[in-house]
């Protein structure tokens, strides 16, 4: 098998587990003959049948809710929302139900579901087409978080959500769906839902990104080694639980952090992460951790996307902000 | 002016169903199942319910309960649900059907644990694959349409005989999406679910007649392509009849269908509620008249099978097990702090260790 691409690698994990798994059912809206309208379920139906690989009538609440059902039977449901900015009616069921429902009935079912949605703006898409919400998701107990950036990682990961045990929403960058190509073995092998990857090592700064902004965030680092600075950069993949140790051990060299997210900065994810590192880590640091973050506005319609999306111009600029401090600061 | 030629492309209609009236005479004959045995068995599961209900109210009253919702009046919409479905279906409830629960094998300590505020209630030692009771609106309903998706899934794909999930609402939660989404899947994948709606006449507050322009809540199964009537929901038998029946028909692969039982809440909405801020006194002691429990009862003395010392028996050993059950429920322990991480997942990832340990006092 030649390389692949991100949402190819969706579909190799989903069709490695549908082969592997009779319990594994995958359902929504156009996955089946469409193949989905990014084409990650592209040709699973005709392999596994119209019974495991289910169109939905439109209904994004009804889809979050029969994967519950599906799953207290024993099922591994994986439900596709067609775009993040359509997953809100969904969120009565994820959060009242999919999160509480082991806890609720002390272990007696579980909810081994996994919520695929593609996120993220930067494909000039209409409105509601761009959201990067993953916070709202972040703050529900008893649900993990996962966001792949390479297909590698999307291939291990979403078989590593399939065979979870606990509900998973997995959102998939869309903007980089077809950005890079790489060789994933269909092997069959997953990663670990709680350990971040360091992308790139380095000794003067730490940054910390997930999803399609570690593409300018990796272009921000390469950048900055022109200049003789070397960042690290690691993506977390696993939003929630998230490994700040990995974070930690960085910051033990660099003493520098920087994070970026496309989501609106006030609540989003960049507040834990720099609450985490104040919390454990507060004594390595050299610097105040810089937040590089969607504004904290609408997600403008695509004319204006890039003027809202962190590039790597800002990512830059928050970076030697951070080396800056330490130069005239304090330490 | 001209009036436009137009063809009629279908045509509707609802029936409704009753053998017992209000005053225990038979309306047509009885069904076979209706035997003196099963008769006296549905009317003395109907008086627990009822006695069941009665002490949680109290018990709520003296502090040794949180906020209950009752099912008075309403006692043979959940036996006669209970009582149609097979041991091995799954029945998928919202939360006031204490009749169907007692049915289900959901024991009497599990229900005054949940609304005593102690999850372990919803670990169901008989009903292992029943849902736990749902509070939120009509959302049972589509965990209901996954389950009969899953039990059909599992037939279908992996030869296990047919079982049926039984979902159960209020007249209230056929306003919700989450309703009608249920109904139209159901219908569309054609899944072995039979939605069942009590139609209490009260959301709370709001009477059945401020809900919808519909004539019947039966009928908005129509718009979903789906079977459905209404049954005198004070008539045990009419209701028994017709879910059972829909449940034969779902178990031999014949699709979903959906009853709506009408009745009356004799009770506030909950023991946090004052009806009678907007009750009609008037409406409350008509409604009296018609509840399940005495007309039962005078249909079984009238065909001699009933008497008052069969009625003082039956009380007495209810009211026997009922302060067993209290007894239990009293001297339970509480559960530990820590459970409440012990369930979240399957195996409490590390990142939430250090909270863990400060639950516990470990630091």
């Amino acid at each position: 098998m030649g390389e692949i691409t991100l949402v190819e690698a969706i579909t190799q994990a989903l069709a490695f587990e549908l082969q592997a798994d009779q319990r594994v059912v995958v359902f929504g809206e156009d996955v089946g003959v469409n193949g989905g309208v990014f084409r990650a379920t592209e040709g699973l139906q005709d392999r596994f049948g119209s019974a495991r690989v289910l169109d939905t009538p439109l209904a994004e609440t009804m889809i979050a809710g029969i994967a519950i059902g599906m799953a207290a039977q024993g099922l591994r449901p994986v439900a596709e929302f067609q775009f993040m900015g359509f997953i809100y009616p969904a969120l009565d069921h994820i959060l009242s139900h999919a999160g509480r429902y082991r806890n609720r009935t002390r272990g007696r079912l579980s909810c081994p579901i996994v919520y695929r949605a593609p996120y993220g703006g930067g494909i000039h898409a209409p409105e509601h087409h761009s959201e990067s919400t993953e916070a709202l998701f972040a703050h529900i107990p008893g649900l993990r978080l996962v966001v792949p950036s390479s297909p590698a990682r999307a291939y291990g990961l979403l078989l590593a959500a399939i065979r979870n045990p606990d509900p998973v929403v997995f959102l998939e960058p869309k903007r980089i769906y077809r950005a890079a190509r790489q060789e994933v073995p269909d092997s069959g092998d997953a990663l670990p839902l709680d350990r971040a990857f360091v992308l790139r090592e380095g000794t003067d700064v730490t940054l910390i990104s997930w999803g399609a902004s570690l593409k300018e965030t990796l272009q921000a680092a390469e950048q900055l080694a022109e200049e003789g600075i070397e960042a690290e950069v690691i993506d977390p993949a696993t939003l929630k639980p998230l490994d700040i140790h990995t974070v930690i051990d960085s910051l033990e060299k660099t003493h520098r952090c920087v994070v970026i997210h496309e989501a609106a900065r006030f609540c989003g994810l960049g507040a834990e992460v720099v609450a985490q590192i104040n919390e454990y880590a507060f004594d390595l640091l050299h610097a105040p951790v810089q937040r590089v973050t969607g504004y904290d506005t609408v997600m403008p319609y695509f004319q204006l996307e890039d003027e809202y999306l962190p590039g790597a111009p800002r990512i830059l600029a928050a970076v030697r902000k951070a080396l800056d401090y330490a130069n005239g600061g304090a330490v | 002016m001209h009036k436009p030629r137009m063809q009629l492309l279908a045509s509707f209609d609802i029936a409704s169903l009753e053998y017992l009236d209000e005053r225990g005479h038979t309306t047509q004959a009885l069904p076979d199942f209706a035997t003196p045995d099963t008769l006296v068995a549905f009317y003395r599961q109907m008086a627990l319910a009822r006695l069941v209900d009665d002490r949680a109210v109290k018990m709520q009253r003296t502090g040794q309960l949180g906020t209950y919702p009752s099912s008075l009046g309403q006692e043979a919409i959940g036996v006669g649900v209970g009582a149609a479905m097979a041991k091995e279906d799954v029945y998928c409830p919202n939360y006031r059907e204490t009749g169907a629960l007692l049915e289900r094998g959901v024991t009497i300590q599990e229900i005054y644990a949940i609304w005593g505020g102690d999850e372990r209630g919803q670990n169901f030692r008989h009903a292992r694959e029943d849902l736990p009771l749902s509070v939120p609106i009509a959302t049972q309903m589509l965990h209901g349409a996954g389950v009969a998706f899953a039990l059909k899934y599992k037939h279908e794909q992996l030869g296990e005989p047919m079982r049926v999930a039984v979902t159960t609402g209020g007249d209230g939660s056929t306003s919700r999406g989450d309703f009608y989404e249920a109904i139209n899947l159901a219908g569309d994948w054609q899944l072995p679910l039979v939605v069942v709606i009590n139609n209490n006449q009260w959301a709370i507050s709001l009477p059945r007649s401020e809900q919808t322009a519909c004539k019947t809540l039966a009928q908005k199964a129509i718009a979903a392509g789906i079977p459905s009537l209404q049954v005198d929901g004070n008539d045990v038998i009419a209701v028994r009849e017709a879910v059972g029946d829909a449940v034969e028909r779902a178990r031999r692969g014949a699709g979903p269908s959906m009853v709506e039982a009408v009745s009356y809440r004799l009770c506030d909405h909950t023991t946090a509620d004052d009806a009678s801020r907007y009750q009609p006194e008037q409406a409350l002691k008509e409604a009296w008249s018609r509840e399940p429990l005495r007309r039962l009862r005078s249909y079984m003395q009238a065909h001699g099978f009933w008497g008052d010392s069969q009625e003082e028996e039956m009380q007495r050993e209810l009211n026997q097990a009922l302060e067993k059950a209290v007894q239990e429920y009293r001297d339970t322990p509480r559960d530990a702090a820590t459970a409440i991480f012990d369930h979240l997942y399957e195996t409490l990832p590390e990142a939430f260790l250090e909270q863990y340990q400060q639950l516990r006092g470990e630091n």
